[in-house]
């Protein structure tokens, strides 16, 4: 084999229990002192590569070379101890300890039998400085910024000797400014010899700070190309395999009646902490509000009171004029309130039921699909069939079941229920989170489709580009509040937004209040 | 289509028999002074005598009703075990209505099995109530509800019903008007049956071809989602279980008013529990309930066969029992070997693509 390279991965097959094909004979190798940007659609399997080498998964075939010996992981420890760490997209620290405490978990200093805070401490300085991440060794986390977590993050695997790191998505929950911040820090690792494998879907980022790029797509490996050689829009041609649009053009909004009015709405925690604070808003037919924010910022509740899946403490919701506040889901979706749901496994389908009978969830009863006692399976064998046509969802056929689904195709079949669902509005929560480029594109265009055939739409998204993109006008939730509203989001910077997301900067009471009236 | 996964499901469960009965008999072949003909009584001897096959067939009545009762609540994600209780209870109430209400021929032992469905269905209700209310495990409650009914009971038939003629504590003899027939003698095999028929057609029918069995399957799969999509997962959690309760209860009806024709139990049968076997067997699937049940009734009654006829002892005859009903419903077992089946596959159609 090749000595050069640092990590060389050969004919990797994996193959999960349900039969989808993640990886298919991947190579994959990764040369010392670079980053190494893996981008691939969802579903492409990179995710399953990395749990690979992570020793996260057992691969059914191939071999996995570390520093030209050949390495057998059978556990993330094994993985750590090689000197191969990993920053998962989802922070694994514990909320309620210090930054130092979690950053030593596993590995305590002790004076005796005691646990010794003060080499502890200076052991997190000492890393912090060293590879300029700065941190606040004392606070506890789940008091700092996402941004500072995620440097806790890293900062743990460098302390147990790690010089290949994994990022997986680290800036899909990051700001711009902390995205700039995270990108000199990952410079500066490059600079002290670390390795670095950047997964990510932004492919100006790939673009940004990376040397070489490796693009999957269906479980293989289709190329590895330099950075400095190719544009985004070759890397995109590359992953989806044609070209993609992803500029939206739509035509002015034409704003009619109010659909959705929101006054005054607060929503606290059991202990009283208030996680919504005096919300107002309204969305009219044939416009798209957006709702931009750091996630965690209270969007959630809101998306779940408007829903009816949660009762707001105080405050009034009319939809089309009617108030319907502590609403069940059932009233609400009478009165044609669609929801995409942000975690589309936990609330947007039943993953072992088939893809026609996640389609008729919403509409059950009514006389189309059912008789006085029995289904009529015929017309929900139809309903399936039209719409996975319509909304391209990859498929055997609609009576498939959706755990076999790629994600974007899981989420076009959330989407294909909702919108088919003769809406008013559409409330999209996060809509195109983890899915590959060809559905956001899809999903993108129908919610600019519908909007224009007169339906409100209300999107959530902690997704700049995407809430810039797609919206008519613009909200910005910090901390529960509405803090910032911009009538036009096309004049809109991202880094304006990113200072309101970040709650730097306000905008004055009284304008705000003109705004939202 | 009969899909993959099914065709493995039912081979995977025909070589778990296989490798159950192997183990059966290599522990007769340690105990047993005569193991070839002990395994033979085993093996065939339910099906040596007309009396023995209807032997057979009447012990799987009962459980097809609690396998039944298991799989709908199981299907609704409620981890409901109270099928022991409200047959029980089921039982008491049409001994009760058979002795108290004297009705004509056919209309008493319908109105008796009505009486046996509300009872169980009474007993179901109250943790599907608990827990729709206030989020109470039915797990619990359930299990502690079969003690409260049992007990209940009891005390329904030894201070009211109880007949003082009778050597031991049963109730008195209930009146032929409200007896489930003998139609196939010298078997005791009764109408019983066509109950356990029309009772799994309704179930099967009810939760894949109705409105309500939808929603119920949705809110088993994933509640989150049923509640999203604004079906009113309280209302399915306590239609679910009077459901449930109800057809259990006939379990109880059909020994009662198919074989004793008085109730004489004084302990809980274990039908109940045998429901949850079933139900596991028959993957929740209402039409592999009556499969599982003839299988687990073959089992019973080879198994009683071979301690009466041989030298093999009756606690052993339990033990290869329980280790074959372990094995078979093993979910896990044969797991690797169908990964590879998988991967296989999946390889294959990667390179027709």
């Amino acid at each position: 084999m090749c000595m050069q390279n640092l990590l060389e991965m050969k004919g990797i097959t994996k193959v999960y229990p349900n039969g989808v094909l993640a990886n298919d004979k991947v190579d994959f190798s990764v040369l010392p002192g670079e980053i190494h940007a893996l981008v691939g659609e969802n579903g492409a399997g990179k995710t399953t590569l990395m749990k690979v080498l992570f020793g996260l998964e057992t691969p059914d075939a191939g071999e996995v070379y570390y520093k030209g010996e050949r390495l057998q992981v059978s556990s993330p420890l094994h993985a750590i101890s090689s000197g191969i760490g990993m920053v998962h997209q989802h922070f694994m620290l514990a909320p309620s300890l210090t930054v130092t405490e979690n950053l030593v978990l596993g590995a305590e200093p002790r004076k005796g039998l005691a646990f010794d805070w003060n080499t502890a401490i200076k052991t997190v300085e000492d890393l912090s400085k060293r590879y300029n991440l700065h941190v606040d060794p004392r606070a506890r986390v789940r008091d700092i910024p996402i941004g500072m977590r995620q440097k806790v993050e890293i900062l743990k695997a460098l302390l147990r000797g790690a010089e290949l790191l994994v990022l997986d998505e680290p800036t899909a929950v990051l700001t711009p400014q902390e995205t700039e911040e995270l990108f000199v820090a990952l410079g500066e690792l490059k600079r002290q010899g670390h390795t670095m494998i950047f997964i990510s879907h932004k492919l100006n980022e790939v673009r940004q700070i990376t040397d070489r790029v490796t693009v999957m797509r269906g479980g293989r490996l289709i190329g590895v190309r330099n950075t400095s050689e190719v544009t985004e829009a070759d890397i995109s041609r590359l992953m989806v395999g044609r070209d993609v649009i992803l500029k939206i053009t739509k035509s002015p909004p034409t704003p009619g009646k109010k659909v959705l009015e929101v006054k005054d709405l607060s929503y606290f925690t059991t202990e009283g902490k208030p996680i919504l604070k005096d919300v107002s808003f309204n969305v009219r037919a044939g416009e798209i509000l957006g709702i931009a924010g750091v996630e965690g910022n209270g969007q959630s509740e809101l998306v779940e009171i408007l829903t009816g899946l949660r009762m707001p403490h105080a405050g009034l919701i009319s939809i089309s004029g009617q108030e319907m506040t502590s609403a069940s889901p059932r009233q609400m979706r009478e009165l044609g309130v669609a929801h995409i749901p942000e975690d589309r496994l936990l609330h947007g389908v039943a993953a072992d039921a088939s893809i026609e009978e996640n389609l008729i969830a919403d509409r059950i009863q009514e006389s189309d699909y059912t008789g006085k006692i029995f289904l009529k399976s015929k017309a929900i064998a139809e309903n399936g069939q039209n719409l996975v046509g319509e909304f391209n969802v990859v498929a055997r056929s609609a009576k498939t079941p959706v755990k076999m689904l790629s994600g974007g195709n899981i989420q076009k079949v959330v989407v294909a229920r909702e919108f088919s669902s003769s809406p008013s509005i559409v409330i999209a929560n996060q809509p195109t989170r983890g899915v590959d480029v060809g559905a956001i594109e899809f999903i993108h265009k129908k919610l600019v489709e519908i909007c224009r055939s007169g339906v409100a739409v209300l999107l959530i998204s902690a997704d700049l580009n995407e809430v810039m993109s797609v919206s008519d006008r613009l909200l910005v939730v910090y901390g529960g509040q509405i803090v910032a509203a911009f009538p036009d989001a096309s004049v809109v910077s991202e880094e304006e937004l990113g200072l309101h997301m970040l709650g730097i900067k306000t905008q004055e009471a009284a304008l705000l209040k003109e705004a939202l009236a | 289509m009969i899909s993959r996964e099914l065709i493995f499901e039912i081979g995977r469960t025909l070589i778990a028999i296989l490798l159950a009965l192997l183990l059966g008999f290599v522990i007769i072949l340690l105990v047993s002074e005569e193991p070839f003909e002990a395994f033979g009584h085993f093996v065939t001897g339910p099906l040596t005598t007309t009396r023995r096959i209807g032997n057979w067939i009447e012990a799987t009545i009962p459980p097809i009703f609690t396998g039944l009762a298991v799989s709908i609540a199981f299907q609704a994600g409620q981890f409901n075990i109270g099928a022991e209780g409200q047959l029980f209870f089921g039982g008491v109430v049409a001994t009760i209505v058979a002795l108290s209400f004297p009705l004509p021929m056919y209309v008493h032992v319908l109105v008796a099995l009505l009486g046996a469905m509300v009872g169980g269905a009474v007993a179901g209700a109250i943790p599907g109530f608990m827990k729709a209310k206030w989020g109470a495990n039915e797990l619990v409650s359930s299990l502690m509800l079969n003690y409260v009914f049992y007990r209940l009971g009891l005390y329904l038939i030894n201070h009211h019903f109880r007949d003082p003629a009778a050597g031991a504590m049963v109730s008195y003899r209930l009146p032929e008007t409200s007896w489930l027939q003998w139609f196939w003698l010298p078997t005791r095999v009764h109408w019983g049956l066509w109950v356990a028929l029309a009772a799994i057609a309704f179930c099967y029918l009810f939760v894949y071809r109705t409105r309500w069995g939808y929603a119920l399957r949705m809110t088993g799969l994933n509640k989150d989602f049923a509640a999203y999509a604004g079906i009113s997962v309280t209302a399915v959690i306590i239609y679910s279980q009077v459901i449930s309760g109800a057809i259990a209860g006939l379990a109880g009806a059909a020994d009662v008013l198919g074989l004793y024709r008085r109730f004489q139990w004084q302990m809980l049968p274990g039908y109940g529990f045998d429901g949850i076997i079933i139900a596991i067997l028959a993957r929740n699937h209402p039409l592999g309930v009556p499969i599982a049940a003839l299988f687990l009734a073959y089992i019973r009654s080879g198994a009683s066969i071979m301690s009466r006829m041989t030298d093999v002892s009756a606690e052993m005859v339990a033990i290869i029992q329980g280790i074959m009903i372990l094995l078979v419903t093993a979910q896990a077992f044969l797991s690797k070997w169908r990964h590879r089946a998988v991967v296989k596959e999946a390889t294959k159609h990667e390179v027709n693509a």
